[in-house]
Order: C-alpha cells, then sequence, then structure tokens
C-alpha cells in the first residue's frame, strides 16, 4: 500500500498557554480532495503549517502521527524536508500580495522553484515559468514574467502563487483559504482553475477554508473543525445530505439562513468535556467527558449522539 | 523611476547644492578677516586696503558671493592665499587620496557590516556578540580608535607605517578606523530590517516553496532591507567625509580633510569655499545615485512619489 499523501494523527499545537490544536487527525490518500472547514481560530491554518512544518518558531507541536509521502515530518533533516516542500506538496495562502516578495518579478519567483525541484538552469527555467504561468491562464506570459507583484489584480497573483506551487509537480497541493481575499467572480474563477489542474494531474488536495458552499465542487471529503478539534469528517455529500455533528449542523444552517449561529445555550463545560457543549443544542449529561470519534456509515463524528 | 521624477530629483539636487554653494562661502567668511594672518601684525593700514582691494574682500558681500557663485560653476575656485595657486587643481591633486581612504572606508563597513547585520538577526550568541561589538563601534571617537591603532600595530608591533601615503599598507590603517563607526551602525540597520524581513509572509511563502534558507535568507530577505541600507549608506557618507578630516590628520594622510584643515587655520577663504563646495558636490551627487539605486531595487518607489 503506498503512504498517504499526508497523515495526521492526534495533532496538538500550542502557542505557550494558548492551544491552537488541541487534538486533529486528518489523513489524505492520493489523489484525494480534502476540505477542513471551521470559523476562524479552530486551528485551520495551525493544522496544515505544522504539517510542512512551518509553524512560528514559538509554536510546540505534537502528534503521535505527523507524515507526508510517509516521511516524518518532525524528525526529517532540513534538507530532506525543503525538498519535500515544494517538490512532494506545495502551498498557497490567503493574501497573495503579502505572499510574493515585492522586489521579485513574478517569473523569477517561479523560475526558482523550477530550479529548486527540477534541476534547470537560467534561460530553461525562465522558460519552464512562462509556460506555468500559461497553464494557469495568465495572457501574455512572456511579458508579465516581468512584472512586479503589485502589478497584479488580486486574482492573478493567486495565479502566479497557483503557478509557483505547481512548478515543483507536486502530488499534493495545500490551500489555506485561497480565495478568501478575493472578489466572488474571481474566487469562482480560481477554483475553476484548481478543478481543472487537479483533473490535468491527479493531484491530491487540502482546501482550507471558513466557507462550507464553496466546497461542494472541490473536496471529496470534509473535515470540521472546531476549537483546535476534528468535529465530523465525512464525505461531502453526506455532510451536506446528514450531518451528524450539532455543529456541522448549525454550521449548515447558518450557511442556508444567512448567519444565526446556535446559541450558547448552557454551562461551561469541565475541562475534558467537548467544547462545542456550551453552544449545543442536543447537549446531554455525557458531554462533560469529550467523546470519541464514533463511526456511522462513512461518517465519522466526535459526538456522543452517534452512540445511542 | 519615471523620466520625470528623475528630472525633479535632479532640480532637487540643484537647489541642495545652491545651498552648500551659500554655506560653504559663508562657512569661510565667518573664519575672520585673513588679512590679520597674511600681513605681520606691523603692517600699514593702507598696506592692508591695498591687500582686501587685491583678493577682492573690499565689495560688498552679496558681490563676492555672485562672483563666487559664477566663478563655481565654471569649476573655478579662484586663487588660494596661502599656496598661491588655483584652488581647483590644490583639491583635485588631493581627491583622489580621500577618494581611496573613504572608498575603501565604504567598502570596508559594506563586506563587513552587512554580513554581520545579517547574522545578528539569526539571534543566539553571536547575535549578542555583535551588538556588543557594534555598540562599542559607536562609542569610540575615530581619533581615538586611529590613535589605539598606530600605538599598537604601527609603533608597538612595526607591523604597519605610521602614517603617510603609499601602498596599500599606508592604508589599512586609517580606512579601518574610518569605517569602523559606519560598520556599526550599518550592521545594526541591517540586523533590525532583517529580523522585520523574515517573519514576512513571502519568507514562509519562499520556504514553503522548498528553497535553501541561504536563498530565503541572502536573497528573498536581504532585498527587502537594500533601500534603507542604500539609503543609510549614501547618509553615512556626509558622516564618513567629516570623519575623513580626523582621520587625515591622526594618520598624515594627504587628502582633502587635511586640506580643509589648514585652509581653515589660514583662513584661506577660496580654498576652505572650494574644499567645503566639492565635499557637499560629491555628497549630492552620491546621494542621487543612492536615490535611482533605491529605485531599481524598489520598483514600487517609483509610482508612490
Ligand atoms: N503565531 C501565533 N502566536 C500565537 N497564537 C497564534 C499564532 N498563530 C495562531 N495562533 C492562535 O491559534 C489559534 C488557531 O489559529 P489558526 O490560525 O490555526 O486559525 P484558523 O482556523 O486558521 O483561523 P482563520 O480562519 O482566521 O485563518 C487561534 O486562537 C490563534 O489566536
Ligand atoms: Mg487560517
Amino acid at each position: 500500500m503506498t503512504a498517504a499523501l499526508l497523515d495526521i494523527e492526534r495533532l496538538q499545537v500550542r502557542f505557550g498557554q494558548t492551544v491552537a490544536v488541541a487534538d486533529a487527525s486528518l489523513r489524505v490518500a492520493k489523489g484525494e480532495a480534502v476540505g477542513i472547514v471551521g470559523e476562524s481560530g479552530s486551528g485551520k491554518s495551525a493544522t496544515v503549517l505544522a504539517a510542512m512544518r512551518l509553524h512560528p518558531p514559538g509554536a510546540s507541536v505534537t502528534a503521535s502521527r505527523l507524515s507526508l509521502d510517509g516521511h516524518d515530518v518532525r524528525t526529517l533533516p532540513d534538507r530532506r524536508m525543503a525538498s519535500l516542500r515544494g517538490g512532494f506538496a506545495a502551498m498557497i495562502f490567503q493574501d497573495p500580495l503579502t505572499a510574493l516578495n515585492p522586489l521579485m518579478a513574478v517569473g523569477r519567483q517561479i523560475a526558482e522553484v523550477v530550479a529548486a525541484h527540477r534541476g534547470l538552469r537560467g534561460g530553461q527555467a525562465r522558460a519552464a515559468a512562462i509556460l506555468l504561468m500559461e497553464r494557469v491562464g495568465i495572457g501574455d506570459a512572456a511579458v508579465r514574467a516581468h512584472h512586479f507583484p503589485h502589478q497584479f489584480s488580486g486574482g492573478m497573483r493567486q495565479r502566479v502563487m497557483i503557478a509557483a506551487a505547481l512548478a515543483g509537480d507536486p502530488a499534493l497541493l495545500i490551500a489555506d483559504e485561497p480565495t478568501t481575499a478575493l472578489d466572488v467572480t474571481v474566487q469562482a474563477d480560481i477554483v475553476r482553475l484548481i478543478r481543472r489542474l487537479r483533473a490535468e494531474r491527479d493531484m491530491g488536495l487540502v482546501w482550507v477554508t471558513h466557507d462550507l458552499a464553496l466546497m461542494a465542487g472541490i473536496v471529496d471529503r470534509v473535515v470540521v473543525m472546531y476549537a483546535g478539534r476534528v468535529m465530523e469528517t465525512a464525505p461531502v455529500d453526506a455532510l451536506y445530505a446528514a450531518p451528524r455533528h450539532p455543529y456541522t449542523v448549525a454550521l449548515l444552517a447558518s450557511l442556508r439562513r444567512d448567519g444565526v449561529q446556535a446559541e450558547a445555550s448552557g454551562a461551561p463545560v469541565p475541562p475534558g468535556g467537548c467544547a462545542f457543549a456550551p453552544r449545543c443544542p442536543a447537549r446531554m449529561a455525557r458531554c462533560d467527558t469529550a467523546p470519541p470519534m464514533l463511526r456511522a456509515g462513512g461518517t465519522e463524528a466526535a459526538c456522543w449522539t452517534l452512540a445511542a | 523611476m519615471r523620466g520625470r521624477t528623475i528630472l525633479l530629483r535632479c532640480v532637487q539636487a540643484l537647489a541642495v547644492l545652491l545651498g552648500v554653494s551659500v554655506a560653504s562661502f559663508a562657512v569661510a567668511h565667518a573664519t575672520g578677516d585673513p588679512v590679520t594672518l597674511l600681513l605681520s601684525p606691523s603692517a600699514s593700514d593702507a598696506a592692508r586696503t591695498a591687500m582686501r582691494a587685491h583678493l577682492g574682500l573690499d565689495r560688498p558681500v552679496t558681490i563676492q558671493y555672485a562672483l563666487f557663485l559664477q566663478h563655481a560653476l565654471g569649476g573655478d575656485f579662484g586663487q588660494s592665499f596661502i599656496y598661491r595657486q588655483g584652488v581647483a587643481g590644490l583639491v583635485l591633486a588631493r581627491l583622489p587620496a580621500t577618494l581611496i581612504l573613504a572608498g575603501s572606508a565604504f567598502a570596508i563597513a559594506l563586506c563587513v557590516g552587512m554580513p554581520l547585520g545579517v547574522l545578528a538577526a539569526r539571534g543566539g550568541m553571536a547575535a549578542a556578540m555583535l551588538e556588543l561589538f557594534s555598540l562599542a563601534g559607536l562609542a569610540v571617537p575615530a581619533f581615538w580608535l586611529g590613535l589605539m591603532l598606530v600605538l599598537l600595530v604601527a609603533v608597538e608591533l612595526r607591523a604597519l607605517p605610521v602614517d603617510g601615503y603609499g601602498g596599500l599598507s599606508h592604508l589599512v590603517l586609517p580606512a579601518l578606523t574610518l569605517s569602523l563607526q559606519g560598520t556599526a551602525r550599518l550592521s545594526r540597520l541591517v540586523a533590525s530590517g532583517m529580523r522585520g524581513a523574515l517573519r514576512a509572509d513571502y519568507i514562509r511563502t519562499a520556504r514553503a516553496r522548498g528553497l535553501s534558507e541561504a536563498r530565503v535568507v541572502w536573497v528573498h530577505a536581504l532585498r527587502n532591507v537594500l533601500v534603507p541600507v542604500v539609503t543609510m549608506a549614501a547618509l553615512e557618507l556626509g558622516d564618513l567625509i567629516s570623519s575623513a578630516v580626523v582621520v587625515e590628520m591622526v594618520f598624515a594622510w594627504p587628502g582633502i580633510g587635511r586640506l580643509a584643515v589648514a585652509a581653515l587655520q589660514q583662513r584661506d577663504f577660496p580654498l576652505l569655499q572650494g574644499t567645503v563646495f566639492i565635499a557637499g558636490l560629491g555628497f549630492v551627487i552620491v546621494n542621487l545615485l543612492a536615490d535611482l539605486l533605491c529605485a531599481r531595487i524598489d520598483p514600487r518607489i517609483g509610482l508612490a512619489r
């Protein structure tokens, strides 16, 4: 059996006293597209950054498994890690303006990734960069390659980011809210582009967002996070049709009814209880101890309602 | 940078140069009456008046300034009172020595200060040592360091010549002395800039793309601190010029710094005006070049201004 593209088990990420990720497990099989959804601060970014060993120096990361392509991310030597990054797994970010170096022409920023992972030099790397820009739909690429990030629109900048991400021909693309900073119409363009690229090259995808609606056409499976924990993971159709965790239900309801979320109804839980319990309409006495991931059909959810 | 912006910069530079001409004229005339030094104390009033007329000092100050400016624009700074030669020739003859000294000091400051700053930004023991070094570097005046180096390296160890002008061996001590403060200031600027740059989003991106740590630091981060570095390095030149006066005195270096001191002591108006004006001209040109260089490094600059 080939190793999973990404395999995370019992991940915990802390910033001093702040627990960004309390307990997250997540597996991405070859060619699979997984969405991570959750509200702001639920630990989505912290999870994927830890998987790439890109977490800030102040963070402490523990896990019972944390691997890319079967390699343990925690112990891999820096040079091996660098060749995995951008080569095996590429990443794009929310704000393409700050994520690109403002003082380097975009063609060079793409070409240097080509050089790092494909061993091409000079003119060959530049030519490859222009081809990549064309593939992500940047017109007049040979000229645009000489332009700087501030000379592009937001959507075009994100295309540049994607071109650089594809430069190492990755098996896995991790996209951390790649459309949040963009206009709605541009969002749709980027979503279409990523879907097309995935179809062309059988590339695995981790798509981080707080927008459940956006993932419908992109991912195979969804991981719902809340307060640094995975609440539910299910095939995307099952999640929409029959959400099992009350938090997922609330999330979907807020989508349909414009906003209103479950109210904080109850008393706080004791330490070790379910983090969602204070806002949960289905709260019961057992919620004072956090439930394990329970399985029902293709869905897994951390909720006692599945045990009934 | 666009053509119009460049033109604007040149006009600005000319305005600054006009200011420099006023300053150099005023500084010279503030030193006192040169005739009292040129003639013996027993000279008659008639002789003094004649001398004053001969030097053109009997005319109104505004006329004197206008004449000075008119000639200066043509590259003519008049005759030195003490050397009885053209000032332009005197200054040009001394200029290479000063350029070599200042250029070497500048090169040392860049080649040592920048890497030190980059290393200091990485933190740890090395950073603490460098911090200490740069603080010490800032605290030590050039003349004191110069004298200590002369005593230790030249007098005690006899490793290098005490003073004078000639080969590389004569250059080492004065250039080191002159570069110390610039090196210290530059390394601090680079270090603080790098600390900020290394936290930027594009650095995380560069790492996410699997670029080598060397490339991340020396290409992506360093490029983003170059603009303040170039700007400061150009301003640093002003400091270098004033320190060069001291260092040239300590090491008997035959540059325009020593010429200016002689001119000052003798109230040699034309020579003093000439040296100050040429130093100012050099400063203005270097800052103009620095602006152009900054616009090349950061393509956003031409749009912003
Ligand atoms: N560098 C940091 N230092 C301290 N705390 C941090 C840092 N980065 C993240 N955190 C904390 O970790 C928690 C999770 O953050 P994370 O960025 O993973 O959330 P997220 O789910 O990606 O949210 P968003 O949708 O806003 O991007 C938050 O409470 C946040 O305050
Ligand atoms: Mg995030």
